[in-house]
């Protein structure tokens, strides 16, 4: 079942703190991080091959940060369409790996307008099942 | 090793490369997403854009087209098993369409290190244009590198 699309914001009726609805995601799988290796191109081994990942000193692969950013990519479009997004960023704080529980949530910070348009800053992240956040990340959409 | 801030203002070669639907409905498997947008001309064009938009982080997939992918690492000489993605940011100006040519410029604006040299952060911008030479997006990454004699230890 596939949500309906989202309506872009009216800047009237948004308040600086408002969350956007979170979307807890299934457990990461192997399987996942070797679709985003062949859907992204990043064909970084570290990913998708575990002798490779323990070569380089680590217990397992572990998701690519983009596939994150990709997830948070899909909260900033649950709340505004597609070409609303004017702005996309995150940090990346700590490392996705097989299994993790991908919590999506976000909030609005901020009001403002700029060149003519209705902007809206919104802080997103992801946080693993232990409450610690792999990705810190920023938005901004524009309101009607 | 050492840093090697001589590459600061490095530009790499552009590339053009055409965005695929099929590239497009992979990448949207592989993160999940399923609104029919990004895989349906029709619920695109009900929803009010030309055609098939790509979702907003497939803009990596377009850069990872690169013929000379991997130019950065040869560039500072580091094996692809010790970076890692630090931060991403993109600029949106103009949606991207599948069919579209995006010609990807990127450069390197910054290099600097932390924890005593053990690790490097390289800033790297790419700009992208359409087929029309519109400026559609920037992207700004950090890409961490451990130096590999401080990986060794």
């Amino acid at each position: 079942m596939v949500a309906a699309p989202p309506r872009a914001p009216i800047f009237d009726q948004v308040k600086v703190g408002d969350p956007i609805k979170p979307i807890v995601l299934p457990p990461i799988s192997r399987h996942q991080l070797a679709l985003y290796c062949g859907g992204s191109g990043d064909h970084n081994p570290i990913h998708v091959d575990i002798d490779f990942a323990k070569k380089f000193g680590f217990k397992d692969v572990f998701a690519h940060g983009m596939l994150s950013m990709g997830f948070l990519g899909r909260l900033v479009t649950s709340y505004a369409p597609r070409d609303r997004i004017r702005r996309l960023g995150t940090r990346f704080t700590a490392i996705t790996w097989p299994g993790d529980v991908i919590t999506l949530s976000g909030k609005v910070t901020g009001k403002r307008e700029e060149n003519g348009e209705k902007l809206i800053d919104l802080e997103v992240k992801c946080t693993n099942q232990n409450g610690q956040d792999t990705l810190q990340g920023h938005a901004t959409v524009a309101a009607n | 090793m050492q840093l090697d801030k001589k590459v600061i203002g490095h530009e790499f070669e552009a590339f053009s490369t055409t965005v695929e639907a099929g590239k497009v409905k992979l990448f949207c498997k592989a993160i999940g997403e399923e609104d029919p947008i990004y895989v349906d001309e029709a619920a695109a064009k009900k929803a009010g854009y030309r055609a098939v938009p790509v979702p907003p982080t497939f803009l990596q997939a377009i850069t990872n087209d690169d013929p000379g992918k991997g130019g950065l690492l040869r560039l500072l000489n580091v094996d692809i098993g010790l970076i890692l993605h630090g931060e991403q940011h993109y600029d949106y100006y103009a949606p991207v369409y599948v069919g579209d040519r995006i010609t990807c410029q990127q450069k390197v604006t910054d290099m600097y290190d932390k924890k005593g040299g053990a690790l490097w952060f390289v800033v790297s911008e790419t700009s992208m244009k359409d087929q029309s030479g519109k400026l559609v997006a920037k992207g700004t990454g950090i890409t961490v590198v451990r130096n590999p004699d401080a990986a060794k230890k």
